[in-house]
Parts: C-alpha cells; sequence; structure tokens
C-alpha cells in the first residue's frame, strides 16, 4: 500500500468561483478508482489567480503545482502521475519558484495559500503567536512603541500611522476601550482582506490581539461585509477554536490579558467603510458619517477609546512583533515602510496578489507581473485605489508605489488595488460612472456629497450629448472643487479625484461632437 | 481509505441554505429577536438573523424589533431602509447579483448587466413576477481578478460571459425542477 499522498486544493471562494470544488471532487474520485489514498486540503489561493484552479501535491520534492486544472484535465493529471509530481503540460514545477511568486516578499500574506486555513497547527508552526507572544512579555507602551518605529501606515487607504493611532488610545483615560477590524473592503479591485480572512484568519487574530495587548482593549469586532459569506464563516469559526485554544477569552494565552472577539456582518451599504459610519453600524444604527473631531481613538463605538484599523494593518502587526521593528521598517522607500499587498485585477493578463515593498513603479507592477491585459490589447489607463482613486495613463507608469509620490502626481495608493483598463474602456463613462456611484452610496449626511454627486451626472451627461461643453466642463470642476473642500468624509471628498483625472488625461473621451470614440 | 481534508472546509456551508424561508410567524419571530439581542448594539444582527429566516422582513417586524430593542419605530424603519440587504418584499426563489463595479466594467460587465436585466425581462432591485428570480447589482462581490463576476443562488461565479451566465441559470432551473421546487 502506498502512502498518504497531500493535495491541497483552495477553498478560496474565488478559486472556487472557476470550479475549485467540482475540480476537488474529480481529483478524489480519480484517486479513489486507482486505489491511491489522497489527503485534500482546502487552503487559502496563493493569489494566482490566472491559474486557479490551482492544484498542489506534496512530493519528495516540495509541494508541486499544476493549474489552471479543468475537471476535463483531471483524468489526464492523474494518469501522467499528478501524485508522485508528474509531467504534464500543466505542470508548473514546484510552487515556491514560480518566478511571480518568488519575485515578492510576503510578510502580511506569508501563510495565506500555504496553510491549511482552520488548522491551528499549521498556523503555529508557520510561524503563527510569535509576534502574540513577544508582545506579552512587553509593556504595553513598548509595544506601541515597536509599531511606530515600524513605520506601518493604516492599509484601508488612508495612510495614517498605526503606531500613532495606537498611542492615542493607550492614552485615552475611558474603559472599555475596543478593537475594531473594518473588513468592509468595498472597493472595486480589492480583495486581500477577503483573502487573508478566508486563507489566514488567526493571522487576524493575532494583530487583534496584539493591538488589544497594546491600548488595554478588551472587546473587539471584526466587521465584515455581507457580500463576503465564506469570509465570515472562516472567521467566525477560527474564533471558535481561537476561544477553545485559550487565545481569546479571560485569559489571553495564560496571561492577565481578556480579550472579546466577535464577527459583526454589514448589510449592502459601501459608506460603511468610512470608519465613522462603520462605528454606527456596529452600533445598530444607520451608517451615516460622523463629523470628527471627535476622532474614533478618543470617542469611537459607543463613544469610548476605539482602534479602527483594516485586516491587512492588523495583519501585519504580528510580522513587526515577531521579527522587530528595523526588519519591517528595511522594506520600502520615503514614508512609505514596510510592503504593500497590491491587488491586480479587471482587464489583466495575470492578476492576483503582489505583496512587495514599497517603491515598486506601476509599470514593473502591470508588466513583469499582470503581463498586461486580459485581451491582449493595450492598456489605455488603470484605476488605482479603488472608485475613489485617480485613472492613471501609461505614460504615468514609472510612478513608484509611494503614498507620498502618488499624492504628488493627483492619484492615491490607497489600498493597493489596480484595475487594469485596456484601449476600448470608454473614460467619460467612467467618470460618469464615479459621480453615479457616490449618488448611489452616499449616506446623505452632507449636501456637497448628496447632491454633488447628481449634479456631478447630470453635468457629465449635457457635456456627453455636446451641450455648452466648454462651459459645463468649467462647471464640473467647480463642483469637484466643492466637493472635495466641503464634504464630511472621504466619499464625497474624493470622488472628483478619479473625474479629474480624466478630464486630466483623456479630455478627448469627453468631446463627442468630432470624429469621436464612441457613437 | 479516502479522506478529504483535516478540517472541514469553511468555506463551503454558507454557499447554500439547507432549508428556504419560512412564513411569517410573530411567534418565530420574537425567538428569533430574543436569540440574538445579547450582545452590544443588536440590532443588525436581529434584522439579518429575521430575514434569514423568513427570507426578508414583513412590515410587523418594525414594531416587533422596537419594542423589543427599546428603539423607535422610525429608528428600526430607518435602518432597514439605509442598508440595501434588507428588502421588505419577499424574494425570487433564486437570488442572482451581479457585480457592476470597475473591475468588472473592465472585462465586459455593462454587456453583463444588460444580459441579465434582458434574460429575466427586469431591472435591478426586481423580482420576476413568476416569484422566480430576483435580480440586483452589487459594488464588488471581492472577485475582481476574475472578473466579471455573478452571485447565483449564493454562489460566485468568475469570469462570467453572457453565454456562462445562461448556463449557470439553466443549470439551477434544472436542479430547481430535480428538488420540485
Amino acid at each position: 500500500m502506498t502512502s498518504v499522498v497531500r493535495v491541497y486544493l483552495p477553498g478560496d471562494s474565488a478559486a472556487r468561483s472557476v470550479g475549485a470544488d467540482d475540480v476537488t471532487a474529480a481529483v478524489v474520485e480519480g484517486a479513489r478508482l486507482r486505489g491511491r489514498d489522497v489527503e485534500v486540503v482546502r487552503n487559502g489561493s496563493r493569489g494566482m489567480f490566472w491559474l486557479e484552479p490551482l492544484v498542489e501535491v506534496v512530493t519528495a520534492q516540495g509541494r508541486v503545482a499544476y493549474g489552471p486544472v479543468q475537471v476535463s484535465d483531471v483524468e489526464s493529471l492523474l494518469d501522467a502521475g499528478l501524485l508522485e509530481g508528474g509531467q504534464h503540460p500543466l505542470a508548473l514545477g514546484p510552487t515556491e519558484e514560480i518566478d511571480w511568486l518568488a519575485r515578492q516578499n510576503r510578510l502580511t500574506f506569508a501563510r495565506v495559500g500555504v496553510t491549511d486555513p482552520l488548522s491551528t497547527e499549521d498556523f503555529e508552526q508557520h510561524g503563527g503567536l510569535v509576534g502574540l507572544r513577544r508582545a506579552l512579555t512587553m509593556t504595553p507602551a513598548e509595544v506601541v512603541e515597536e509599531v511606530v518605529e515600524s513605520g506601518l501606515r493604516g492599509r484601508g487607504g488612508a495612510g495614517f500611522p498605526t503606531g500613532i493611532k495606537w498611542r492615542t488610545v493607550l492614552a485615552a483615560p475611558a474603559v472599555p476601550k475596543f478593537i475594531c477590524c473594518n473588513a468592509d473592503e468595498g472597493d472595486s479591485g480589492t480583495f486581500a482582506d477577503r483573502m487573508l480572512m478566508e486563507g489566514d484568519p488567526y493571522t487576524l487574530i493575532e494583530g487583534m490581539l496584539i493591538a488589544a495587548v497594546a491600548v488595554g482593549a478588551t472587546e473587539g469586532f471584526v466587521y465584515i461585509r455581507s457580500e463576503y459569506p465564506a469570509a465570515v464563516a472562516s472567521m467566525r469559526r477560527a474564533i471558535e477554536i481561537a476561544y477553545e485554544q485559550g487565545w481569546l477569552g479571560q485569559r489571553v494565552l495564560g496571561s492577565s490579558y481578556a480579550f472579546d472577539l466577535e464577527v459583526r456582518v454589514g448589510a449592502g451599504a459601501y459608506i460603511c467603510g468610512e470608519e465613522t459610519a462603520m462605528l454606527e453600524s456596529l452600533e445598530g444604527k444607520r451608517g451615516m458619517v460622523r463629523p470628527k473631531p471627535p476622532i474614533p481613538a478618543l470617542e469611537g463605538l459607543f463613544g469610548l477609546p476605539t482602534v479602527v484599523n483594516n485586516p491587512l494593518s492588523l495583519a501585519s502587526v504580528p510580522t513587526v512583533l515577531a521579527h522587530g521593528a528595523a526588519f519591517y521598517r528595511d522594506f520600502g522607500l520615503g514614508r512609505s515602510r514596510g510592503t504593500q499587498v497590491f491587488q491586480l485585477a479587471g482587464n489583466v493578463a495575470r492578476g492576483g496578489i503582489v505583496e512587495t515593498a514599497f517603491g515598486v513603479t506601476l509599470g514593473e507592477l502591470l508588466d513583469d507581473f499582470g503581463g498586461g491585459t486580459s485581451t491582449g490589447r493595450p492598456i489605455r489607463a488603470v484605476q488605482v485605489g479603488g472608485p475613489l482613486g485617480a485613472y492613471v495613463p501609461p505614460d504615468r507608469f514609472g510612478l513608484p508605489m509611494d503614498y507620498e509620490e502618488f499624492a504628488a502626481a493627483g492619484a492615491m495608493v490607497g489600498h493597493g488595488g489596480i484595475v487594469v483598463f485596456d484601449d476600448t474602456a470608454d473614460m467619460a463613462q467612467q467618470a460618469r460612472f464615479a459621480m453615479e456611484f457616490c449618488a448611489e452610496e452616499s449616506c446623505g449626511k452632507c449636501t456637497p456629497c448628496r447632491v454633488g454627486a447628481v449634479r456631478g451626472v447630470e453635468v457629465i451627461d449635457k457635456i456627453l450629448v455636446g451641450q455648452d461643453v466648454a462651459a459645463n466642463v468649467v462647471l464640473l470642476n467647480d463642483l469637484c472643487d466643492l466637493m472635495v473642500d466641503g464634504s464630511l468624509c472621504a466619499m464625497g471628498g474624493l470622488t472628483p479625484m478619479p473625474v479629474r483625472s480624466v478630464l486630466q488625461h483623456f479630455p478627448e473621451d469627453f468631446d463627442r461632437t468630432s470624429a469621436g470614440r464612441r457613437p | 481509505m479516502t479522506t478529504e481534508g483535516r478540517a472541514e472546509p469553511a468555506t463551503v456551508a454558507v454557499a447554500v441554505r439547507p432549508t428556504g424561508p419560512v412564513d411569517w410567524s410573530e411567534g418565530v419571530a420574537l425567538a428569533v429577536i430574543e436569540a440574538h439581542s445579547t450582545g452590544r448594539g443588536p440590532l443588525l444582527p436581529v434584522l439579518h438573523a429575521l430575514q434569514e429566516t423568513f427570507g426578508y422582513l414583513p412590515a410587523p417586524v418594525v414594531q416587533l424589533v422596537a419594542k423589543a430593542l427599546n428603539l423607535s419605530r422610525a429608528d428600526v424603519h430607518g435602518v432597514i431602509t439605509f442598508y440595501s440587504d434588507f428588502r421588505s418584499t419577499p424574494p425570487g426563489r433564486t437570488h442572482v447579483q451581479v457585480c457592476r463595479a470597475e473591475a468588472c466594467q473592465s472585462m465586459g460587465g455593462y454587456a453583463l448587466a444588460d444580459h441579465a436585466r434582458e434574460r429575466f425581462g427586469i431591472g435591478f432591485g426586481e423580482t420576476t413576477a413568476a416569484g422566480d428570480v430576483s435580480l440586483d447589482q452589487v459594488y464588488c462581490l471581492g472577485n475582481c481578478a476574475l472578473a466579471p463576476a455573478v452571485t447565483v443562488g449564493g454562489q460566485l461565479a468568475g469570469r462570467v460571459t453572457p453565454e456562462r451566465f445562461d448556463q449557470l441559470l439553466d443549470a439551477r432551473g434544472t436542479a430547481d425542477q430535480r428538488s420540485g421546487a
């Protein structure tokens, strides 16, 4: 009898969206018919989505990969010796040596796609809890200063220094204090939060525990959008297991710290990704933005001191504590330290997760990793940083991924999501959509956003039918100024960014009177 | 022996609701409210649980929840109407969501949205007259590297051409007939 062969087949919802469940069933059945024992692990995704479903087999040479595997390929793969790492047209060789992966610096995503997401043994064998155990030997202030020193900035888009925020919460006198993880990842072109929660949920729990130790918080919430049912299920199960393991509860890892953690599910409101709207939603209210000040660090959830961080910020903290601030800070450039989990999306040949140090240029990401468009046509524009980010034309692809460099160019790095458009894209339509989206998703609290977005759609429509074009372009610019200056939060304040980037870089698309691009 | 997985894959269980929604009953509603009223700020968990139970939030929910959580009816109504997930009318038997956000737009999302509306003869946010399909638009399903994306009956699908969309729906229709729905 041969030994049991371990096969990894992603349970990530994106991999499942292109057939990973059917491939899993086919591999199990095919192995059974051949009298072979296989142990299937539903891991997270490695983030190489053009290769999903990606099958990995553990061999004497380590893990070897095959992909993209369809059900119809399974028979020939098994005949070719899939379970021994045999040769096949879909064979990709040892997974870790795939160039696309080998050129990355996976710190935050070190375990995603590698481990069984819910196995606590896997987690600890791959470096889990090292950071938390170290934090428990330090004073809260020392933990905070370590995070300040690392240079880690909020990965949700705003880029505020994480340690500075924690310092404020640590110094706040009121109790109890909360850690709220903002997993309302609503921006198009972003999926890293989802992948982390599905593929390595314990890392997020560990990061939240370190934050709790650092600021003296005793309760936490993970606010996950309802569009991510698999992430909700994975986080909920991971939290249950973490309680059973004594990682959560009255005595965290046997220490004197207590921390309770719960998942809350959103209800289809984009604005709840804004931190104060998320707090309102957690309190059971409409997701209406609050004016700041007071800042959430001092008066957050239920008016109490609250850390609000993105999942990737929190999931980066265990690395900082495990390897020290200097290790993390040595990645990156300028004031953008560490790694960013870039996400290549949309019309891109090789889409997925590229975690690498800040400073990589947009062009390197798009060409070296992305491999151009999926349709094979030239890239016309990429939108960086979500629906509120700028459309960047190819002549700017030399820009290094750095918060300040992007800001100086009228764009934003945001959360590192990059959506690629080929040369058939109608950029005026995309500008109109930015306003339309804002009108649809505005919470309605402030006038510049609630009314401005509606007027923005109307003005763009007038321009597109050739009505007083010059005057209406002036009006549109005025409206953008007003929304930037007068909106309460980034929803209204940043919606003009994509609009203006189109006006600046693709003015020809607004001109429908000449032999225009579009009928 | 063939063993599938060391731990039950967490991501499989959530996709399909094993039983459909139940008919409105005040007693059931009160039990659901009671079970989910613990913890801080419980209104959203309570509403989610009620909608999970009944498929939508019938009008009497407002009064019951307001009373149980010591809120005004306006508060409860305001929350139900703010969030697009909460519906006040019964859903179709199959829920279809089409992603309308940028990554999907870049891969033919506009055409796919038109195709979906045409196939069912309804707009987004509507349910077919026969009650078989509710069609919704959604801004991002987090499947942006495999765009365009839809969900059919809670199952996420990627790289969805109009042809693949029809296949997904046709396969679903067959399954529904088999189960006698």
